[in-house]
Order: C-alpha cells, then sequence, then structure tokens
C-alpha cells in the first residue's frame, strides 16, 4: 500500500488463472495445515499445480521440481500482488491458510466474479481484499491482461481500478471490512468495546433459554 | 412481519448492530479441533485473555489421528511427527485454559461434527461455530450453524461473539418418496449438480418438504453438512418430533430442562409466509442414484450416464470439464460405470454415522470385496458409533468382506494422516469433496453413498443398486 497524491494504492503485476471455482485445497493442501504457526505458507501456495513434485510442510520452494509451465513461476508473475481468477474462488474448507498462503507469498488482491463465503471473510482479516467484479469485467481483464502490460492499480479511497492511469471499473466493498485492511484493525479489541452489551446480553439468554447453559 | 427459521435464529441471538452491514451475534457453542486452533489460542494468549465462557468450547482431535491405534494409544504414539504436534498442542492448549476435550485415548473421541451431536452438545436453537467449513451439519437440529476461520475461532473463544453479515434466505423443498437404493447423500449431490457449488453463495439454506419430515437425524445431517458444497455456510432443517426424540436420547437435559426447552424449540420453523429470496422444489422421486465425475462436487452424474461429453458443454463449463476430465483420466464416451476403482472410503462427517455403516453393511454382507480393489476401509465417525456397529456386529460383516475396520477420525476425507490415496488411484469415496489432489497427490475421489460405495467395493466398479 502507498500513498499517490491524495489516494491510498495498491499497484503491481497481476497474475492470472483461468478457472472457475479453485477452492482451497488447490490455494493450500491439507499436508501444509499441519503447521501451528500462523506464517510462512508462501512457498505452499498453490501447491499442486506449482510443482511436479509432491511436498511436505518444512521444505522450501529451492528444494522443489517447479513447474515451469504455471504462471506463479514465470517472471514477472512470480513478484505478482494482485490474482485475477474467474468464479467462486476459494470454495470449499473454511481453512484460513488459504490466505495466509496468498499473503505470504505476497498477493494483496484477489480480483473475481466471485468467492466462497467464509474465505471472503477470512480475507479482511488478513489485509487481502477481495474484489468482485461482474463475469463481463472479468472477462474484459482477462483480455487486457493477456496484452502486453500486466500491471494494475488499485485506488482503496475511490474504489477504482486503472491500468496505465485509465480507469477500468469502480467496485463496492463494505466501508468497514475495507478500513478493517487499511487500518490493520483488531477484531476482539474492537468487539471487546461492546463488553457489557456482550455481558447483558448473555444474562439474559442464561434467564430465556437455560438449557443451553446446563454443561456449564 | 412473518419470518424465515434463520431470521428468527439470527434474531434470537442479535446482540447488537455495529457501524456498517454487521452485526454481532451471541455464540452458544464452539466446537474446536487440532487443526483450525492452534493459531487461534496463540492468539489469544498474547493478548492476555481467556475463553469467554469456558464451557461453551468442546474440542476433539479428529483431522490428523491415525485410524489405526488399538487399545492404549497415546498422543505420543503418533508416528508423523509434524501430526503428533499439531495434536499435542490441542492437549496442552485444552490443559492449559481448562476446555473440555475428548482426547485420542476418550471413547467419545471422533469427528467432531458426529461427536458433538451425538453427545448432545448440540441442541436446537442454538449458533454454534467450529473452525471447519462441514459445521453447517449442526443446522439438521435447528441450529444456526458455520463454519469460521482461524481468526473467528480466537474471537469467538475471547469474545462469545461472531462479527456477520445477515445471508439471504433460500428454500430447498423436497418432496415425494426417494427410489430404492437411493439415499439422502444422492439428493444433495443432485441439488448441489442442479444448482452449482456456487448456487448457495451468500444464502442460508432451509431443507424442507415431505422427504425431509421423513427421514433421520443422521440423513438430516447428512443433507445440511454438503450445504457448504452447494456454497450456502448454513445449511438448516426445522426442529420436529425426530429432532426431539433423537435430542431426548442424547442430552444430558433433566426431563425439566427438556419440557421447558421443547416450549421453546417448537416455536423454531419458518412462518408460514415468509418469504425466501430463493426457491427451489426438487421430486426426489425422479433421482436416481448420484456419482461424482470430476473435480468439483457439482460434477455429478446418474450412476448409468455418460460422463459429459466435451463436444455438448457450453464456453465456460468446456475449460473447467477439460480439466477435470484429464486429472480424473476419463476418456470421451466413458461411464462412470466403465471405470475401475482402486480403493474405497467410508467415513467422514458426511457419511460415518451408524445409518451410513448399516447402509453399507447390508449390500457387503456375505460378499467379497473384489480383487481389483487394492483396500476398501470403513472408518466409524466416532467412538461411539465404533463401539455401537461392533454391538450390532456390523466390524464383522465387513472384516469378513474383507474390508478394513478402523478407528475414529476424518481419514481419507482429506488424508491429513496416513489414510491416503497414492497418485492416479481411483477412489469410490463417501466423503464430500473430489478436489484435485484432496485425498492424496494426484488421487482420484469420486463421491458417492456408503450404499454404492460398498457395492463398488464388492464389484470393483460401480453397479445398479437395484
Amino acid at each position: 500500500m502507498k500513498i499517490e497524491g491524495n489516494e491510498l494504492i495498491i499497484n503491481g503485476v497481476v497474475a492470472t488463472i483461468d478457472r472457475d471455482n479453485i477452492d482451497t485445497d488447490q490455494i493450500i493442501p491439507t499436508e501444509y495445515l499441519k503447521s501451528i504457526k500462523k506464517f510462512g505458507f508462501e512457498d505452499y501456495l498453490f501447491d499442486g499445480w506449482r510443482y511436479l513434485d509432491e511436498g511436505k510442510l518444512g521444505i522450501s520452494k529451492n528444494d522443489r521440481e517447479q513447474n515451469p509451465d504455471f504462471i506463479l513461476n514465470q517472471a514477472p508473475y512470480d513478484k505478482a500482488t494482485i490474482l485475477l481468477t474467474r468464479d467462486n474462488f476459494g470454495c470449499g474448507s473454511s481453512r484460513e491458510h488459504a490466505v495466509w498462503a496468498l499473503r505470504d507469498f505476497g498477493i494483496k488482491i484477489v480480483i473475481a466474479s466471485s468467492f466462497g463465503d467464509i474465505f471472503y471473510n477470512n480475507c479482511f482479516k488478513n489485509g487481502v481484499l477481495p474484489i468482485k467484479l461482474d463475469k463481463n469485467k472479468i472477462e474484459d481483464l482477462f483480455q487486457k491482461m493477456s496484452d502486453s502490460s500486466a500491471d494494475l492499480s488499485v485506488s482503496l479511497d475511490s474504489k477504482k481500478i486503472f491500468q496505465n492511469e485509465n480507469e477500468l471499473y469502480s467496485f463496492g466493498v463494505e466501508e468497514s471490512l475495507l478500513e478493517r485492511i487499511i487500518y490493520g484493525l483488531d477484531d476482539v479489541d474492537m468487539t471487546l468495546k461492546h463488553k457489557d452489551k456482550i455481558l447483558a446480553f448473555e444474562h439474559t439468554r442464561m434467564k430465556n433459554t437455560p438449557w443451553i447453559f446446563s454443561n456449564d | 412481519m412473518p419470518k424465515t427459521l434463520y431470521d428468527k435464529l439470527w434474531e434470537e441471538h442479535h446482540i447488537t448492530t455495529l457501524d456498517s452491514s454487521e452485526s454481532l451475534l451471541y455464540i452458544d457453542r464452539q466446537y474446536l479441533h487440532e487443526v483450525t486452533s492452534p493459531q487461534a489460542f496463540e492468539g489469544l494468549s498474547k493478548k492476555g485473555l481467556s475463553p469467554w465462557r469456558l464451557n461453551a468450547n468442546i474440542a476433539t482431535p479428529d483431522h490428523n489421528v491415525p485410524t489405526e491405534r488399538g487399545d492404549s494409544f497415546k498422543t505420543e504414539n503418533i508416528e508423523d511427527e509434524i501430526s503428533k504436534i499439531q495434536v499435542t498442542e490441542l492437549d496442552k492448549n485444552c490443559n492449559k485454559f481448562g476446555i473440555k476435550q475428548f482426547d485420542i485415548t476418550s471413547i467419545n473421541q471422533g469427528i467432531v461434527h458426529v461427536i458433538g451431536p451425538e453427545l448432545g452438545y448440540t441442541l436446537p436453537g442454538m449458533t454454534i461455530v467450529c473452525g471447519d467449513s462441514h459445521t453447517s451439519t449442526h443446522g439438521a437440529f435447528g441450529c444456526l450453524a458455520m463454519g469460521i476461520g482461524t481468526s473467528e475461532v480466537e474471537h469467538v473463544l475471547a469474545t462469545q461473539t461472531l462479527k456477520v453479515s445477515k445471508l439471504k434466505n433460500m428454500r430447498v423443498k423436497f418432496n415425494g418418496e426417494p427410489q430404492e437404493g437411493v439415499t439422502s447423500k444422492d439428493i444433495v449431490l443432485f441439488l448441489i449438480r442442479r444448482i452449482g457449488t456456487a448456487g448457495g453463495n451468500g444464502h442460508a439454506i432451509e431443507f424442507a418438504g415431505s422427504y425431509i419430515e421423513s427421514i433421520s437425524m443422521e440423513a438430516r445431517m447428512t443433507i445440511c453438512n454438503m450445504s457448504i458444497e452447494a456454497g450456502a455456510k448454513v445449511g438448516l432443517i426445522a426442529p420436529d418430533g425426530t429432532t426431539f426424540n433423537y435430542v431426548k436420547d442424547h442430552s444430558q437435559l433433566s426431563e425439566e430442562e427438556f419440557e421447558d426447552a421443547m416450549s421453546h424449540w417448537t416455536s423454531l420453523v419458518s412462518d408460514n409466509d415468509a418469504s425466501f429470496d430463493k426457491e427451489i422444489e426438487i421430486d426426489v422421486s425422479l433421482i436416481k442414484p448420484q456419482v461424482t465425475w470430476g473435480t468439483s462436487p457439482e460434477m455429478v452424474v446418474d450412476f448409468d450416464q455418460e460422463i459429459p461429453n466435451l463436444d455438448f458443454v457450453d464456453g465456460e463449463n468446456k475449460r473447467n470439464f477439460e480439466l477435470a476430465k484429464k486429472y480424473m483420466g476419463i476418456e470421451e464416451n466413458q461411464k462412470v460405470t466403465d471405470l475401475k476403482f482402486d480403493r474405497v472410503f467410508i467415513g467422514s462427517c458426511t457419511n460415518s454415522r451408524i445409518e451410513d455403516l448399516r447402509d453399507a453393511a447390508k449390500v457387503v454382507d456375505g460378499k467379497k470385496v473384489s480383487e481389483d480393489i487394492i483396500e476398501a476401509i470403513v472408518v466409524p465417525g466416532s467412538g461411539l458409533v465404533k463401539e455401537q456397529a461392533e454391538s450390532e456386529g456390523l466390524n464383522k460383516i465387513f472384516e469378513k468382506a474383507g474390508f478394513v475396520w478402523r478407528d475414529p477420525g476424518c481419514s481419507m476425507c482429506l488424508g491429513m494422516n496416513p489414510d491416503q490415496l497414492k497418485p492416479y488411484e481411483r477412489c469410490a469415496s463417501t466423503s464430500n469433496r473430489n478436489f484435485e489432489g484432496r485425498q492424496g497427490n494426484l488421487g482420484r475421489t469420486h463421491l458417492m453413498s456408503p450404499l454404492m460405495a460398498a457395492l463398488t467395493a464388492v464389484n470393483g466398479r460401480v453397479v445398479d443398486p437395484s
């Protein structure tokens, strides 16, 4: 993220993966879910497509056989900060590791025509911005990205996407979710500001539906 | 204004509207397992917090646990060092914070979505979360239940609440009587085939209709379990007599508490004139046994149908189908019944309950696993399911036929433990996801019902159940 003029901008190389329904098992396979850490997943992003051999947690990408045909193994896409894909990206499991892998690789924005619900939520907890665009705009972007320039700029203030300073599209995103990314806000801290309301609610619930609390 | 069941559950748990589209919902129950909790506990510790309401949480290890354990197996006996660390971490965290855990030595250990209901921790009208997308399973009891990410697991531990946006309402009515050999797994696969894996995105799906009313809690759980495969993180069924009988048998509630609760639970139905954003009606009598052929749970055919020919598939799907066919090693004009299978897996949070094992045992009784099958495993969903099955002699039926009878866990549904497919092996699986590599690197998964998987084990191929 950087400030250009008065605007908060994310820009960089766009990697494209032309597939619908990319599930979280493709984004990061189960093997790597054995980690008990929250960081260090960059080498395992799209593991099944990115490598020709089978990986294990702890083995780095330099000790793997990379698939030269996969876009993230090709310059300049190996430094991509934006991922462009199709429909229902991140469907499947709730594993937040999928977002951690994208984030650790350096992906800051994912553009797709739709997202899996749980994945979409998880993005905002980790500073990754999911942008939804209509299918025809996605198709148009794929066309544009196949031409010479593979760079885009995204303004978080005006919620617009630019290519070479030309405005392409605006996008919609919930303001409070976007703020979480911009300011790196922590949900637990924010929620605990409502501590009294939670306590009062819980007190009433214990009275009205005591069976819920019967094993307390 | 008339309300849907989802609306009612939402309102009942609504604490406050936040300064956006999001609200704060009170969470009655959180289930924890070893894979998505360590980072949440770490976050909690770093903030110097402890769980808001300790007894709202129930933990068990399921994803990583080996399923060949035998007696007196302990966490330290896990061979895979990395898996062992993760299970040990759950043991440590539960001890540290005082969370109730059914650990690897407990008869009550099992897949979190199997043990919750059977131990009576899932009660109608609850909000239930777990760091696992198949938490939708508990919606079968009229719960607002959904899978969440690890940051949210931490949030629920710390605050007993979840920040969520309200979903839209969708209702799927299943009416009619199913054909012989057709189970709830076939019904839900048919739905996913029809609406696609994104069909339920942004919606809570309420399942209703005469078919739903007629089926057991086990069958209802299978349907709600797979609502996430149709894109809906919430699946729901209004509680009824079947639900109350199950809860009476499984919960620890006193007679008085139960009666008290009943007066509330009976109100958990969608009002007659409640409106839904989307409605679908399906006649289940027309549905044949369903089998997936590809790498997405929407790539489904009738068991005796040809797999879609690429010449007759339109633009967008063509690319997806082409990739899926290549991955699955399927040639043009092949049927699922033409494929030769290598392994069979009966288990997972979708189909590892007692009724599933009975269904499978019925068609296996007196038969032998085909010589073409390298291994056929049955993995009961919990220690209690295992015990029940053994008391009915089901394990003997399976073992006599050449199946391997295992200890409870998630097992080959996702292959985090040693139960994995080898590259290019083809598996008849009762689990929920046929994604690339899901059951092992380059493995090929065909989802189907326990009955169909058992028949595939015996015949080496998918066959007509009738």
